[in-house]
């Protein structure tokens, strides 16, 4: 029983009057003037692309500055400015617009809608985010201002106050920060306000919420969550500006303003963001396991529930980031049972995949191999996390390399390997070309080795009191080994990279066809072709399960059966 | 630029220096020396457990999962039974987890407790540990000591509990308090004052870092923590409370040390300089390293410091003072006499 149709029909791709002359200029117009979801997803994602390359290089540099003792390769105040910018650029410069990339991409594709709800609103939010990072990068040129102070900021990626005050930070680097935080929110808040609009209203016939795919749903509740933490940030980064250029006094401790407030304002929501950036991650997961091990996600009522569920606690967390910071024993018993209490859902989550993968047929195509690392990798990253949640313990290992490991294996280990597992399995819906297989796995295995050697490594240091964000050591501290093994697998890492672009690069002049469907998928991006055409869909789908596909597929034996 | 040969022989030269007291440099958290870290210690051990079970049990499944669901050639494509879900195990791999968390909540809240609730005995050791940019001052308001960078502190016995009350302030920026053989870290926070204890069982010297970024020269903002026997403890108070002496022949290099800007950030007791601004200069030579922690307090380094202090450890905020040869000789001279 044919419930979707994909006829190559009717509507007409309207082609935009063309007012360049040449074929380049003509293209590049209009890649800029694009309000299309789709392109518009791409650029999100070749922006968080070129950012990762550049942040990548930030921390290959601080690693080749830390592989021995004493060495005097880089000055202190440029690695200062280092992991600065390698942390800004990860968190706001690659995780959020690569979040953004894919729900452009892929959520009206899903939902068998034609576009987003608002195809200006996403050009705009993609925009001013470049603009935003580009001011970032700008504060290098432009950072010293007319004193000559700095170049670019040299803060940390928290900015902790009174650090930041005009006392302790001259010049405009730390201003030229703030800006860009601003105006990168901006276009967050923009594509979350769009993406939840447009699944609020744009799904197609049959679509109930109930049958919406896993990844629409994490989209949802991330976009959602964007909304709620968003506006904390940007009043902190508003007061800090006050205090900078007007004299007010928020932050300012000299005159009576608090430290500590800074730190609540930012954690409120830097807790929650470390969900904003890991969900997408999940979504990716809860799509490509289920395909690759032939069976529906386990427990899609569990896994709905679960996301909702971290969405909420994880709101709730915020202060385990400030044990140490001289708060009553109830605040730390309060915030560390809570921050325990969110390994519940996710602990849920794993279990749902395990359960998806048992009883499969799995098959270990590239996506599904950065699928399973992740899911062992963000295993160790949630048990160092309840770790990191034991308050105690957390007053020895924050602010040491311990938490510079666990968050590398949460981001690294877990959001990334993911989002290249989806880089893997969605490249052939958006170029129309495969990517090689033989090159993503020696990109797979190269980061393995490459994440290992440097993350397990770096937790033991951390716990023989090596602290984070020091540009140098002495010897003789029981640090080096672990210092120089972290380092080699930076190597490997930037190896990995290089297979990942020139496959990227070789597949798109020569790689395999892709067809529209070369996974076998269940969801409504594989019944169009590869790559979709502007209106996605020649004949607005209509769905009766969570898997329309696989009723089509499979007319003798269709889901919406059971559901 | 010296500067890696110094180091290099920094650790034995720190040895001599301090009259053969061991140094502990390896913050190892689980190699406790006192109560808090104790504490801490017992608690990771039963969260590890738990944790590794956990590793254990759930890798194990994910690589049975992995090697005999497999796809193999003899399933002809055929796809395997498709199962949606299963309300009880969902509800038995949910309340699993609880039953963890409601251990380890327990099992945290008593050791919060534990530590942060500690009634200090009555002849607790106050000292106040004053964050700078980048260096550390200590005040000891009962006996009116205040010197910087090496905290001194008496070893507390089974026979004779010593405990020692910090009370953490800064100047300037954020800092954290971090020797992880005695304690977890606890911030310094501008505005606010907060507290920690610790009871050393061990006597050496702790070596520990500022942990909460604080600026250019964080890396270089080490900790010292010199733990001595009480009657050695009780001699160098007693040498401490001692204003500075002036001994012949070397009043030029004083006079000189006071007609320099020097005065304004430093103190020397009994003169003029009585600045707060930098580290208290009274019993300089009392200490056994330079730069908080950098390098050992030598004549030789002394006076390379004196030189430019911006060649050893960029960006402190000790100003090149231009120093000629003489005023160089002579207000070292002086400063390598105090004692």
């Amino acid at each position: 029983m044919a419930t979707t149709t994909y006829n190559p029909q009717t509507i007409a791709p309207t082609s935009p009057a063309s007012p360049a002359s040449s074929g380049v200029t003509s293209k590049l117009h209009e890649w800029v003037v694009t309000v299309d979801h789709k392109r518009l997803g791409i650029l999100y994602i070749g922006s968080a692309l070129f950012f990762f390359a550049v942040a990548g290089v930030l921390a290959a540099l601080m690693r080749a500055q830390l592989a021995y003792p004493n060495l005097h390769f880089l000055e202190p105040d440029v690695f200062n400015r280092l992991f600065t910018m390698h942390g800004t650029s990860m968190v706001f410069l690659v995780g959020m617009p690569f979040f953004a990339g894919l729900a452009n991409y892929l959520t009206p594709l899903m939902i068998g809608a034609r576009d987003m709800a608002f195809p200006r609103l996403n050009a705009f939010g993609f925009w001013i985010f470049l603009f935003g990072g580009i001011l970032l990068y700008f504060s290098y040129i432009a950072g010293p201002g007319l004193a000559g102070h700095g170049s670019a900021p040299d803060v940390g990626w928290f900015a902790y106050a009174p650090l930041t005050e005009k006392a302790f930070s001259r010049g405009t680097s730390t201003d030229y920060w703030i800006l860009s935080i601003i105006l990168t929110g901006i276009g967050t808040t923009a594509s979350a306000i769009n993406t939840i609009a447009t699944i609020i209203s744009m799904r197609c016939k049959g679509m109930t919420l109930a049958r919406m795919p896993l990844f629409v749903w994490i989209m949802l509740v991330t976009s959602s969550m964007v909304l709620f933490i968003l506006p904390p940030l940007t009043a902190g980064q508003i007061m800090l500006l006050l205090d900078r250029f007007l004299g007010a006094h928020f932050f300012d401790t000299q005159a009576g303003g608090s430290a500590i407030l800074w730190q609540h304002f930012f954690w409120l929501f830097g807790h929650p963001e470390v969900y904003v950036l890991m969900l997408p991650g999940f979504a990716c997961a809860s799509e490509i396991i289920p395909v690759f091990s032939r069976k529906p996600i386990f427990g899609r009522a569990a896994m709905i529930g679960a996301t909702i569920g971290i969405g909420m606690v994880s709101s709730g967390v915020w202060a385990h980031h400030m044990f140490t910071v001289g708060m009553s024993p109830a605040s730390n018993i309060y915030f560390a049972v809570a921050s325990m209490a969110v390994g519940i859902p996710t602990g849920v989550k794993i279990f749902n995949w395990l359960g998806t993968m048992f009883g499969g047929k799995i098959r270990f195509d590239t996506p599904m191999l950065f699928c399973i690392a992740f899911l062992f990798q963000f295993l160790i990253a949630g048990l160092t996390g309840i770790m990191l949640a034991v308050a105690p313990f957390d007053w020895q290992v924050t602010d040491s390399y311990f938490v510079v490991a666990h968050f590398h294996y949460v981001l690294l280990g877990g959001l990334l390997f993911t989002l290249f597992g989806a880089l893997y399995y969605w490249f052939p819906k958006a170029t129309g070309k495969m990517l090689s297989e033989r090159l993503g796995k020696w990109h797979f295995w190269l980061l393995v080795i490459g994440f290992h050697l440097t993350f397990d490594t770096l937790h033991f240091p951390g716990m023989l009191g090596m602290p984070r964000r020091i540009y140098t050591y002495a010897p003789g501290r029981g640090w080096e080994i672990y210092n120089l093994i972290a380092s080699v697998g930076v190597i490997f890492q930037a190896a990995a990279t290089l297979c990942l672009v020139w496959n990227i690069i070789s597949s798109l002049r020569k790689g395999k066809p892709a067809g529209k469907d070369p996974w076998d998928g269940w969801t409504l991006e594989w019944s169009t072709s590869s790559p979709p055409p502007e209106y996605n869909f020649a004949v607005e789908p209509v769905v009766r399960s969570s898997r329309p596909l696989w009723d089509l597929k499979h007319p003798e034996d269709p889901d919406w059966r059971y559901e | 630029m010296h500067l890696s040969s110094r180091s290099a022989a920094f650790l034995c030269a720190t040895a001599v220096a301090a009259m053969a007291q061991t140094v502990h440099p390896i913050g190892n958290i689980f190699k406790p020396r006192a109560t808090p870290a104790d504490s801490v210690y017992n608690i990771s051990l039963l969260m590890l457990a738990v944790c590794a079970a956990i590793f254990v049990v759930v890798a194990g499944l994910l690589t049975f999962a992995i090697i005999r669901f497999r796809r193999r050639n003899a399933d002809h494509g055929r796809e395997p039974a498709q199962v949606y879900g299963s309300t009880r195990i969902e509800i038995a791999w949910t309340v699993l987890p609880i039953l963890i968390v409601v251990v380890l909540s327990m099992a945290t809240a008593r050791t919060v407790i534990e530590v942060q609730n500690k009634r200090l005995p009555a002849d607790t050791l106050k000292v106040t540990v004053i964050g700078h940019q980048w260096w550390w001052e200590y005040r000891y308001p009962e006996f009116g000591i205040v010197t910087a960078n090496e905290l001194h502190v008496p070893v507390s016995t089974v026979a004779k509990p010593r405990v020692t009350a910090l009370r953490l302030e800064s100047a300037d920026v954020a800092h954290s308090f971090w020797i992880p053989q005695l304690a977890g870290k606890t911030d310094l926070i501008p505005g606010i004052t907060n507290t920690m204890w610790i009871d050393p069982r061990q006597d050496g010297i702790f070596l520990g870092n500022c942990a909460e970024y604080c600026g250019t020269q964080h890396a270089n903002m080490l900790l010292r923590v010199v733990v001595e026997s009480p009657a050695d403890f009780d001699k160098w108070v007693s040498a401490q409370k001692q204003p500075a002496m002036t001994y012949p022949g070397l009043e030029r290099g004083r006079a000189t040390l006071l007609s320099l800007s020097c005065v304004n950030c430093h103190t020397v007791t009994g003169t003029s300089a009585a600045g707060t601004f930098g580290p208290d200069l009274t019993h300089l030579m009392s200490r056994t390293t330079l730069g908080s922690g950098m390098i050992p307090n030598t004549p030789e380094n002394l006076r390379a410091w004196m030189k430019d202090p911006q060649q050893i450890k960029k960006g402190n905020l000790m100003p090149n003072m231009q120093l000629n040869a003489r005023e160089l000789d002579e207000v070292v001279n002086y400063l390598s006499s105090l004692k």
